[in-house]
């Protein structure tokens, strides 16, 4: 809700302000976009940990006897298949397949949580909402809900200090309730940069102290606070997608390359049959990745072309720090092929379509056994 | 050479004359501004520009900022330390980061550009 509407706030934005952050307003909340920089921020999570605060992220509870129905209703994957604890990356979409949003689901004692993108979160509220029967409450908890995320080699070492916990028992996408200085939370091994590393969930007057306390546990890592500038680039060297510019409304799951969170087979869900003939569609574009073959750094918007004929559309794009060149995401017709030039502000740069992740070193690989 | 010999632009590029050669980069202020530069792209050199030419840009990150040309005249060197550091643009904007000189055009009057200290006072505004 930008525009005219006051900016929103989380709990640790004074954090940021007094940590000399460069604040930006990113979809009506006000948000660091960096600290130090965006690019010593990254490695700083490639090398060690850095802490994130994501309160903007939004968090809708279904609780009650058909909550789970109703999530099946609602998102693409198969939510029956999280027993309590774990966590599962699905997409929830429109009749015609058209992409509401993607989510983390977690399936929690006696409910579900849905962690949504801070611009969509009012929005999926009223989707689910008006699609939901039965005996099922919807409850959005973002406002009392702030997250903070500890992301890095280094994470579970730094998070080791402040519980009490075995943490290498919490796995890849399993969540737990663990206090921190003595008030529960609770914590998921999840993220959005391809480290390892944990989301803690936790009450508006908590984060300010988890905040610190990470930091401060963090110290001997040079555990730095990191911001929203790093994050874009850290998911985009993963290949992970972003709502509003990889995926929305008028892309599928089938082209946005997100076709395994899909489970045709699980019964009836919003988008199933729309969905189903898009898989048929041969003539569909496909989200591809590409690094770029020469100097130069695409940007969202930025035409694609293939032997000089138009092909398609950058969606995400970015100097990547880690691998020191031009990467990025885009739309492409399914003629193109592995040749592909950006064309940038009247130039055309060759490009090559790679495999995701572009960045293969992450920590996290070596938790998902 | 300090910084009160330099003249600077409303576009953000900072001009240090020498006879009828003038050295031109992005400022201290506008270096700030876009973060970690990533990319600057090297005008061509023998180019002949005019004011309002767009003569490179400069990347960071997460934006991309343009640099014009200041005055008429002839490119007649660029920073190719650039292509390997352009990070200079951070940490020396108005010294090493220099992008490239000109040769000025008869009759170029530099009078209309600001002194350091209307620079200031108008990146404040």
């Amino acid at each position: 809700m930008s525009g005219t509407a006051e900016p929103r706030k989380t709990a640790l934005l004074d954090k940021h302000v007094a940590a000399g952050a460069r604040i930006v307003d990113f979809f009506g909340w006000l948000m660091p976009m960096y600290y130090r920089g965006i690019v010593a921020e990254h490695d700083r999570v490639r090398e060690t940990a850095g802490v994130f605060d994501v309160s903007h992220m939004g968090q809708l509870v279904l609780s009650g006897p058909d909550a789970l129905e109703a999530v099946e209703r609602v998102t693409t994957n198969r939510a029956a298949s999280l027993t309590e604890g774990r966590v599962q990356y699905s997409i929830m979409c429109y009749e015609d397949g058209g992409i509401v949003d993607d989510v983390l689901v977690y399936r929690l004692p006696e409910r579900f949580m849905l962690v949504v993108n801070a611009s969509n979160c009012d929005k999926d509220f009223e989707w689910i909402r008006s699609n939901i029967s039965g005996n099922v409450t919807l409850e959005d908890h973002s406002f009392d809900t702030q997250l903070v995320a500890i992301q890095g080699p280094d994470a579970q070492a730094v998070l080791s200090e402040i519980v009490d916990v075995e943490l290498a028992s919490i796995g890849y996408y399993r969540s737990a309730p663990v206090e921190i200085l003595g008030r529960e939370t609770l914590i998921s091994r999840t993220g959005y940069t391809g480290e390892d590393g944990f989301e803690i969930y936790c009450a508006h007057e908590q984060a300010g102290d988890v905040w610190d306390a990470l930091l401060s546990a963090g110290a001997r890592w040079q555990v730095e606070p990191i911001g929203l500038g790093a994050r874009d680039t850290l998911r985009l060297e993963m290949g992970y997608h972003l709502y509003g510019q990889d995926i929305d409304e008028t892309r599928t799951p089938v082209e946005a390359g997100l076709s395994w969170v899909v489970k045709t087979g699980k019964g009836d869900f919003i988008g199933r049959d729309a969905i189903l003939a898009r898989m048929e569609d041969d003539a569909r574009e496909r989200l591809v990745g590409f690094e770029l073959t020469a100097r130069g750094i695409p940007r969202p918007g930025q035409r694609i072309l293939a032997s000089g004929r138009d092909v398609g559309v950058v969606t995400s794009g970015t100097h990547s720090p880690s691998l020191k060149r031009g990467i990025g995401l885009g739309y492409v017709g399914n003629a193109a092929g592995a040749s592909l030039e950006i064309e940038i502000r009247g130039k055309t740069v060759p490009a090559k379509v790679v495999g995701t992740p572009f960045y293969d070193g992450g920590s996290a690989r070596r938790k998902k056994t | 050479m300090s910084e009160q010999d330099l003249r600077f632009t409303e576009t953000h590029e900072w001009l240090r004359v020498e006879g009828r050669e003038v050295t031109v980069g992005l400022t201290d202020y506008a270096q700030g501004e876009l973060g970690d530069i990533v990319f600057v792209e090297l005008p061509e050199v023998g180019r002949t520009i005019s004011p309002g030419d767009v003569l490179t840009t400069v990347e960071s990150v997460k934006s991309v900022s343009e640099i014009y040309a200041p005055v008429s005249g002839e490119i007649t060197a660029a920073n190719d330390a650039l292509d390997s550091d352009p990070g200079l643009v951070n940490t020396d904007a108005q010294g090493e980061g220099w992008i490239f000189r000109i040769k000025l055009a008869d009759g170029e009057d530099l009078s209309r550009f600001m002194s350091a200290d209307d620079y200031a006072t108008h990146t404040k505004g």
